[in-house]
């Protein structure tokens, strides 16, 4: 007792964080009445719920047994969310076939096990089957290979 | 008799040779994926889903219950072989599953399971066919406040059944809601919390959210400790259950599909409780108590068929009423809405084909379950062998292309990292994403619903209390919310889910 369980504060500062911005943001739109309820009427009693019980959570953080940090997959998170980002940039400027390849690439260097040869293969494997699957088989309407490469000259 | 031409009409739409395919393919892409430990039935469904997009809406939907079905068997393989459930449902399989499979006996657990939940699977499938119609028909007679009621009631439910702190699941609830109501306002055509951004103009890409919130978020997790797994060495022994499995079998699995049927018809799934519920009452019921634990056939048996029930009939609401029980529930409405098809009442009666044509391929699925995967069990246990850094940038490759072949919308791949990151920040902070999925799916409805309702209850908010039904179901909801919030039931449920942790 007497300690702080420092999750429970954080997600409950978080609530409370993101309750105030949607809260605030609801400010800017039509109340209406509870007759007619605007656009701004919903939203609002929502946010002022998650203050609430953002609120309440950080309350209840104090008197709870700690509980040990777990490490992050902060090298993950660089690689795996960069991957999606990565493919969105690229898709329609490089094309499919090489965007995608660089995808697998990129996402294969979140975990420390590949050694980068079979990164390579793998993501060559993957592009191949991909464009086979989704581009041949399924007809995607995916240009293949796109203006940047042109313009480069390849 | 109507249930038999009803029945009928759907064999005959899910039996035609494209849409049997579509089910093949669901069950084996959905095993594929289930069996790979760490993702649960809901990740693999969110991660699949783009790619039935492309499909007719039956097709479609036949191929999402096809995966759904796969992917819980794969999880219950993974349970008995290496005992790692892929999700909760699955958390009690392992416990006398994976002992068995330590006697040598892995291949008799196996097939014990696959019967179980096929006899389960067929049961239940009969109970959607006998009650869905009937409870289609009270539900058209729901007005706005009616449904208004009944989705608190879902969402306060889904809250009990949730893992950890109920006030973090109720503010997972919020938030999901919130993010539910983003893009344009259906009455006056604002645009609400979109920043200025056209792309969120028609409301945040459901699949990028699901598929960040479970799919991406859980890759980062498995991320954090890279650890070999061990998988068992040892043969699979006989795939045939002897007589005396099978006597032993009978009865923990026809208790088990009763329990589960009753019990997946509850919001909020359902089926994990009556896993845990099937094992309690079997051990009690049983002979040799102190076989459980140490690899007894009626600890295999029983929870998985009840398992298999309750995800049968937590159909029930989602076709009669659009209420989602659980997250794969809220994916299979989401995956509706994209199809063009409001999930509710009134899906069995404009579209019959469609309606009955998904109950029926469940029966298909489930017979393809059991017929394909007892003699592929090989290859599913060559590829849990696969190491984890092989799979990650092949999930993540098709994770890209198939949230961007929705839309062909680049937003929709920012939007994937954007709820990733937070999925995954909120699972280090043990809040479950469960909650905030169904909250986003019901989140437009809710709102709908009840301006729908103050509008016709001309202001008066007493307009839910004096109409009996939403009365009832609202007394419902304080009532589920106040029995949940009682410490002494927070003990016990605690202790509940740290079993199956």
């Amino acid at each position: 007792m007497g300690s702080i369980n420092r999750a429970d504060l954080a997600a409950g500062l978080v609530f409370v964080i993101i309750g105030a911005v949607f809260g605030l943001t609801s400010l800017g739109l039509d109340m209406g009445s509870t007759l007619r309820m605007g656009p701004g009427y919903f939203p609002m009693l929502l946010s002022v719920l998650l203050v609430l019980l953002g609120g309440a959570i950080c309350f209840n953080s104090f008197r709870q047994m700690h509980i040990a940090v777990e490490p992050y997959a902060w090298r993950g998170m660089v690689f795996i969310l960069g991957a999606p980002v990565f493919f969105g940039l690229t898709v329609r400027g490089l094309g499919f076939v090489p965007s995608i390849f660089l995808t697998t690439l990129l996402a294969a260097f979140a975990g420390l096990k590949l050694r980068p040869l079979q990164a390579v293969l793998l993501a060559v494997a993957v592009t191949l089957f991909c464009t086979l699957v989704f581009s041949v088989a399924l007809g995607l309407p995916f240009r293949r290979f796109g203006p940047w490469l042109s313009v480069v000259g390849v | 008799m109507d249930l038999f031409s009803n029945l009928a009409l759907g064999f005959a739409t899910a039996a035609s040779p494209e849409n049997l395919l579509f089910c093949l393919i669901g069950v084996i892409l959905g095993t594929l994926i289930g069996v790979l430990p760490g993702i649960g039935a809901t990740a693999t469904i969110a991660m699949l889903l783009p790619i039935t997009f492309q499909l007719e809406p039956v097709s479609s939907l036949i191929m999402l219950a096809g995966i759904y079905y796969g992917a819980q068997y794969g999880g219950s393989t993974t349970a008995i072989l290496i005992n790692m459930p892929g999700e909760s449902s699955s958390a009690v399989t392992a416990i006398d599953g994976y002992q068995l499979a330590r006697q040598g006996k892995a291949g008799t657990a196996l097939a014990v399971a696959a019967l179980g939940s096929f006899f389960a699977g067929t049961v239940a499938t009969v109970l959607v066919a006998v009650f869905a119609p009937p409870l289609t028909v009270i539900a058209l007679k729901f007005g706005a406040a009616e449904y208004f009621a009944l989705m608190l009631l879902g969402l306060v439910s889904a809250i009990a059944l949730a893992h950890g702190s109920i006030l973090k699941a109720l503010a997972m609830v919020v938030l999901g809601l919130l993010l539910g109501v983003v893009g344009t306002d259906i009455y006056t055509g604002t645009p609400r919390f979109t920043f200025g951004i056209t792309a969120f103009a028609d409301g945040l890409s459901f699949v990028a959210l699901a598929v960040g919130l479970f799919g991406i978020a859980e890759i980062l997790r498995n991320l954090e400790g890279e650890q070999d797994r061990t998988i068992l060495g040892a043969k699979l022994g006989s795939l045939f259950p002897s007589k005396a499995d099978l006597k032993a079998m009978v009865a923990p699995m026809l208790r088990g599909t009763a329990l589960g049927s009753a019990f997946g018809i509850l919001p909020g799934g359902g089926a994990v409780l009556a896993s845990f519920a099937s094992y309690t009452m079997e051990k009690r019921l049983s002979d040799h108590p102190e076989e459980f634990g140490k690899g007894a056939i009626a600890g295999v048996a029983g929870p998985e068929s009840a398992n298999n029930a309750g995800a049968q009939t937590s159909f029930i609401p989602l076709l009669t009423l659009g209420i989602p029980a659980n997250p794969v529930m809220a994916l299979m409405v989401g995956a509706m809405i994209i199809q063009g098809i409001v999930p509710g009442p009134n899906v069995a009666t404009d579209q019959p084909a469609l309606f009955w044509g998904i109950i029926a391929s469940m029966w298909i699925g489930n017979l393809m379950l059991i017929v394909l995967n007892l003699p592929l069990i090989g290859v599913w246990v060559k590829l849990l062998k696969v190491p984890y850094h092989l799979l990650f940038p092949i999930i993540m490759a098709f994770c890209s292309i198939g949230v961007y072949s929705v839309n062909s919308n680049v937003y929709d791949l920012y939007a994937v990292a954007g709820f990733g990151l937070l999925g995954y920040i909120l699972l280090k902070l043990r809040c479950e994403p469960a909650p905030l999925l169904l909250g986003f799916v019901l989140g437009p409805l809710l709102e709908e619903n009840l301006r729908r309702a103050m509008i016709l209850g001309r202001g008066d908010p007493t307009v839910f209390l004096t109409r009996p039904i939403s009365a009832t179901l609202l007394a419902l909801t304080v009532i589920v919310l106040v029995v949940v919030l009682m410490p002494s039931v927070g003990k016990k449920r605690a202790e509940v889910f740290t079993e199956s942790d």
